[in-house]
């Protein structure tokens, strides 16, 4: 009998044979043939250890920079990454952050089935990478297993609904429908850059679409992942080398290789490593997304799909640049603060700001034209820059390899579960997501009364007008 | 025939586009077309016969082949559209 638990007991503990057996649910859900399900189950598996090599791949890379930068500045640096730490994090906590992933996808359905909120989080990604932070923040706070999984789902599928319902009143703006909502991790920092630029909006004179703007083209490859972060890896790997000396590098690290050299292979490496991930990631999507797209378009009436951030790009091209740029030039004004200050220094993460600075952008410039773009996306910017600083201490050991997670959700989310779990335990999580639960139901309740109210108006002026019609007929 | 969505990481915005293909064959009634999703960095000129992006990518994925760009990714009538000249400029017939 003991035998038969301690195999169960370690199936369990193989985050991969986890996931494939949620997409082999997945599968058997979609009603897909035998061969169908047997073979996405099979990927998933296979996916799963193709990231997990990727984390291998990215942490070797990361070693040796850490070790130059401690060596350069005296300080640790970090380079905010999502592939990068998810990947690192999924070695150990991988079961657990599977199953939030997967448990808090039906606390999204069943809030966005029975709330206002009616967003359902496509990017499955994202809310996987979430799942992960949240697996690792109830872990270090000593949380068992179950606990972990229980009120980590719960608190996932409150992301996946608020973070789309913040970002919606702005989002309206740029789209000009309430059908789509923006799901993605960058939340926080998106709605604050529509805030922004809805705050310095000026009244007399409002700023102009950046779209008025005509911009020289061939910044094209700005748009391929593996190319952008192994070019931008490289500029800051060499700028580090260069600064902890080629006598340290080729001593200790490189084993006698010229130092630039091996500053260029590791931020190659590196992109690597992300690029190996990246494809993990999409396998194991792929048979999962689907399932629960159906499924909540099944149970949830006038489900609004909370999409990617670039399905924002098409609608205000030249905003994705110049959000970019401000959010970068934000991240390097926050990264020479922390540098003066002398605290651990948050490298600008190329990725982060170009995918929710472009954002930022789009919803900035539809707030508040160029100048909420500019603003906005600064703002946001500063946030992906500063967040990740406070939340490393939140995370534990997970918080002492030198990458990161990047975007504003993490930052806030993760604050207020780490210090609300660290500083008064279970009982203080579960009071924490039961007044969260409490806040989603009662403002639901105040946007359907008024909704109601709204309706009820227009019937009676469509009465009334009606009324006045016959009264002149007569 | 093999149809494939690209976006930038081919995680979010692609897969989406990639299930909204899948919506309109079924839709305009055609089976037997492959589609699938992928990144930018990871494709080719020979990689599909007809390869979607959206606006924002139209000019980085120059020399993909037939690059068919979207104005709006979450315009199903749009996809529906031109997946349908899609497959007629390759030949396959669409039952209308």
């Amino acid at each position: 009998m003991n035998g038969v638990l301690s195999v169960l007991l370690d199936i369990f503990r193989q985050p991969s044979i986890i996931v494939a057996l949620i997409s082999l649910i997945g599968l058997t859900i979609q009603r897909k043939s035998g061969s169908d399900v047997f073979k996405g189950t099979v990927r998933t598996l296979v996916g799963f250890l193709v990231l997990a090599a990727g984390a291998g791949v990215v942490s070797n890379s990361l070693a040796p920079f850490g070790e130059m930068f401690q060596h350069a500045f005296h300080v640790q640096g970090v380079v905010p990454n999502n592939e990068a730490i998810v990947g690192q994090v999924l070695v150990q906590y991988g079961s657990a952050a599977a199953l939030i992933f997967f448990f808090g996808m039906i606390v999204n359905v069943a809030l966005a089935a029975t709330t206002q909120y009616k967003y359902i989080y496509l990017s499955g990604h994202v809310a996987f990478y979430m799942a992960a932070m949240i697996a690792v923040i109830f872990g270090v706070a000593g949380f068992t297993t179950w606990q972990v999984i229980l009120w980590g789902s719960i608190a996932q599928g409150l992301v996946m609904t608020v973070s789309p319902a913040i970002v919606q009143p702005f989002m309206r703006k740029v789209t000009g429908t309430d059908d789509v909502a923006l799901g993605h991790t960058g939340g926080a920092g998106i709605a604050l850059s529509g805030l922004v630029a809805t705050l310095t909006r000026s009244k007399t004179k409002p700023s102009k679409s950046t779209e008025d703007i005509k911009f020289p083209s061939g910044l094209g490859f700005l748009r391929d992942t593996t190319v952008i972060v192994a070019l931008s890896m490289a500029v800051i790997y060499i700028i580090v080398a260069l600064f902890a000396g080629p006598e340290f590098i080729q001593g200790k690290l490189s084993d006698g290789q010229n130092f630039v050299l091996f500053a260029i292979m590791q931020a190659a490496t590196f992109s690597a490593g992300v690029f190996i991930i990246l494809a993990g990631v999409r396998v194991v999507l792929a048979e999962i997304v689907p399932a629960f797209k159906g499924i909540s378009e099944r149970l949830v009436k006038n489900a609004k799909p909370a999409l990617d951030v670039p399905i924002t790009f098409t609608f205000a091209p030249n905003a994705v640049l110049i959000g970019f740029l401000s959010s970068f030039v934000g991240g390097i004004v926050g990264m020479v603060v922390m540098a003066v200050s002398g605290t651990a220094i948050i490298i600008p993460g190329i990725v982060a700001h170009f995918m929710t600075g472009a954002a930022s952008g789009v919803i900035g410039n539809g707030a508040g034209g160029r100048r909420g773009a500019v603003l906005g996306a600064f703002t946001n910017g500063l946030a992906i820059t500063f967040l990740p600083l406070l939340l490393l201490p939140v995370l534990g050991d997970v918080g002492l390899s030198n990458s990161t997670f990047s975007d504003a959700d993490f930052g806030v989310v993760g604050l207020v579960l780490g210090h609300i779990s660290s500083g008064g335990g279970q009982v203080a999580v579960i009071i924490a997501l039961v007044v969260a639960l409490l806040v989603v139901y009662g403002s639901s309740l105040v946007l359907r009364n008024r909704a109601k109210r709204r309706e009820e108006l227009e019937r009676v002026d469509a009465d009334d007008s009606r009324e006045a019609e016959t009264s002149a007929a007569r | 025939m093999k149809i494939l969505a690209v976006c930038s990481t081919g995680l979010g915005s692609s897969f989406m586009t990639h299930l909204n293909i899948d919506k309109a064959l079924k839709t305009l009634g055609v089976s037997g077309v492959e589609v699938d999703h992928a990144d930018l960095g990871s494709v080719s000129a020979d990689s599909a016969d007809a390869v979607f992006v959206g606006r924002d990518i139209a000019e980085a994925a120059q020399g993909l082949g037939d690059v068919v760009v979207l104005d709006s990714l979450i315009d199903q009538n749009e996809i529906q559209t031109k997946v349908a000249a899609t497959l007629e400029r390759h030949g396959i017939e669409v039952p209308s």
